[in-house]
């Protein structure tokens, strides 16, 4: 199957999820359930990394940074712009890749080998609709929020390091973190998370939910999956800060 | 009742199904045997719509499934129960969640007269106090039961049930088996089943429809197949020498050749 109608099927398979649901309140409870998996249980991870990749940045930044004649502030404002513009959305959207996209695929994958997805469509229901839908809306309301509080935690996380290791006091760092603030990076941030999420969650879910055969292939479907995804965001990065800003 | 005209359904250039036509009819077991390959699987799977055939016609009571628009399938779907192989019971759902789930879909029963339901069916296939327990807790006879239970939930009009014994030992295939039997004849359900279980043939074999290469070979009774002269059925249901003798010595006592022990006894000399 060539890259053409494996983007064709995709497309579809988006389009054909896009129908009334059969029940509202159970497919309210599946979006419930879809943000509880990718959002709350992602929380511990995205919090680890975020912490640490703000601490990192703020150390590898101070020890760039050799000379006197540049203020110390300029450390907390190059911390809060690549965690904004680019760490906090694209890094842990990779990560969010790998630990959501892998179980997306992997769970629709082994509906699709042990027949539930066939039970349902048996059932009458619009098996896109309520299996991959949810998980998109899911998707997009939650991992906004993820890297809304990465970016949070990892500024926080940049504050902590250089007050550790005694780069610059808390109060220097947070005069930096007000420098030059421009809102549009927020905005910028944002609408690549929006992007991201719909890659995380489309791109797994059209992996899985295509699988043939066993076990073997849900593996391999989960693999490509995650790279392909990661692949895409890549892309997307690219593309959104070429059009954006 | 269902009937199927001049099915034809390929894969690549291989063809599964080819020119089939027969009649299941309304409060039977309708029986679709045949080897591994021999393209019954496909056929039931064309039946309720997981395949689309490349040529032929469907017919439901309700009209022609080939030519119904995918909302008018919908419909007809909450009509059609099914039974899979591996009895694909939802893995994060327990027992009771797994049957309830076509009523909180497609039903305003309040949630009292749901359990009453689920309870009833469970009751049905004979599966009591498993209600809280997960696919993963429980043997693959009860998660057949269970599946039959949610198919049955929604007092459906048509029974499908794909292998319904594989994996199962003799004696608890049988149970299944008349369990699928007496639903059938209580529901008034038109009830196709996928096999290649020799017991069940025999059991419950209303009418049977035998598959060879991907065309219907033969069409009977399990009160037929005895006398039957095909050769590939024969080559098929009796294909060990244990099977071939019982079946000599079936035919001996329906002739009334065998008529007590001692003739029995000689014959065997």
């Amino acid at each position: 199957m060539n890259l053409f109608t494996h983007f064709g099927r995709y497309l579809l398979m988006i389009r054909q999820m896009i129908s009334k649901p059969e029940n509202w309140k159970l497919y309210w409870h599946e979006l419930m359930h879809q943000c509880n998996e990718i959002g709350v249980r992602s929380i511990g991870i995205v919090a680890i990394i975020a912490i640490f990749l703000g601490a990192v940045t703020t150390v590898q930044t101070a020890y760039q940074l050799v000379t006197p004649l540049i203020p110390r502030t300029i450390i907390a404002v190059i911390v809060r712009d690549n965690i904004i513009l680019e760490l906090a959305p694209t890094l842990i959207c990779v990560v969010l890749a790998g630990v959501v996209g892998s179980r997306i695929a992997s769970e629709l994958g082994n509906m699709r080998v042990s027949e539930q997805i066939d039970a349902l469509k048996i059932m009458g229901i619009n098996t896109k609709a309520f299996l991959i839908m949810p998980k998109i809306l899911a998707a997009l309301i939650v991992i906004p929020c993820l890297v809304v509080l990465a970016a949070t935690l990892g500024i926080w996380g940049g504050k902590i390091a250089g007050e550790l290791s005694g780069i610059l006091p808390p109060q220097t760092f947070n005069e930096g973190l007000l420098d030059d603030f421009i809102p549009y990076n927020v905005v910028f941030a944002m609408a690549k998370s929006y992007t991201y999420a719909f890659i995380i969650s489309s791109v797994p879910a059209y992996f899985g939910y295509y699988v043939e055969g066993g076990s073997l292939e849900i593996g391999r479907a989960s693999t490509k999956a995650v790279i392909v995804s990661c692949i895409l965001i890549l892309f997307a990065d690219y593309a959104l800060a070429a059009i954006l800003l | 009742m269902i009937e199927i005209k001049n099915l034809v359904k390929s894969f690549s250039d291989k063809t599964v199904i080819d020119d089939t036509s027969a009649v299941f009819e309304t409060g039977k077991c309708n029986l679709i045997i045949g080897a591994s390959g021999s393209g019954k699987t496909v056929l039931m799977k064309c039946i309720v719509g997981l395949f689309e055939p490349d040529s032929g016609e469907i017919m439901y009571d309700e009209g022609s499934f080939t030519n119904m628009a995918e909302d008018e399938r919908k419909l007809l779907r909450q009509k059609i129960g099914m039974l899979f192989q591996g009895s694909a019971l939802f893995d994060s759902m327990t027992v009771e969640e797994n049957v309830m789930f076509p009523l909180n879909m497609f039903t305003n029963m309040t949630t009292k007269e749901k359990h009453d339901r689920v309870n009833e069916v469970l009751a049905r296939v004979n599966l009591k106090d498993a209600n809280n327990k997960y696919p993963s807790e429980i043997s693959g006879g009860m998660k057949k039961r269970v599946g039959i239970a949610r198919a049955i939930v929604l007092t459906p009009k048509y029974l499908f049930c794909d292998e319904p014994n594989s994996g199962l030992d003799p004696k608890t295939s049988l149970v299944i088996d008349r369990l699928i039997h007496e639903i059938t004849t209580e529901y008034n359900m038109t009830t196709i089943v996928n096999t290649h279980d020799m017991n069940s043939v025999m059991e419950i074999g209303e009418k049977i429809l035998f598959m060879h290469q991907g065309k219907k070979e033969w069409e009977g009774s399990n009160k037929d197949i005895i006398f039957s002269k095909n050769e590939n059925l024969n080559n098929f249901i009796f294909a060990s020498e244990f099977l071939q003798d019982a079946k000599d010595m079936r035919m001996l006592e329906m002739k009334g050749k065998i008529d007590d022990n001692r003739n029995m006894d000689e014959l065997l000399k």
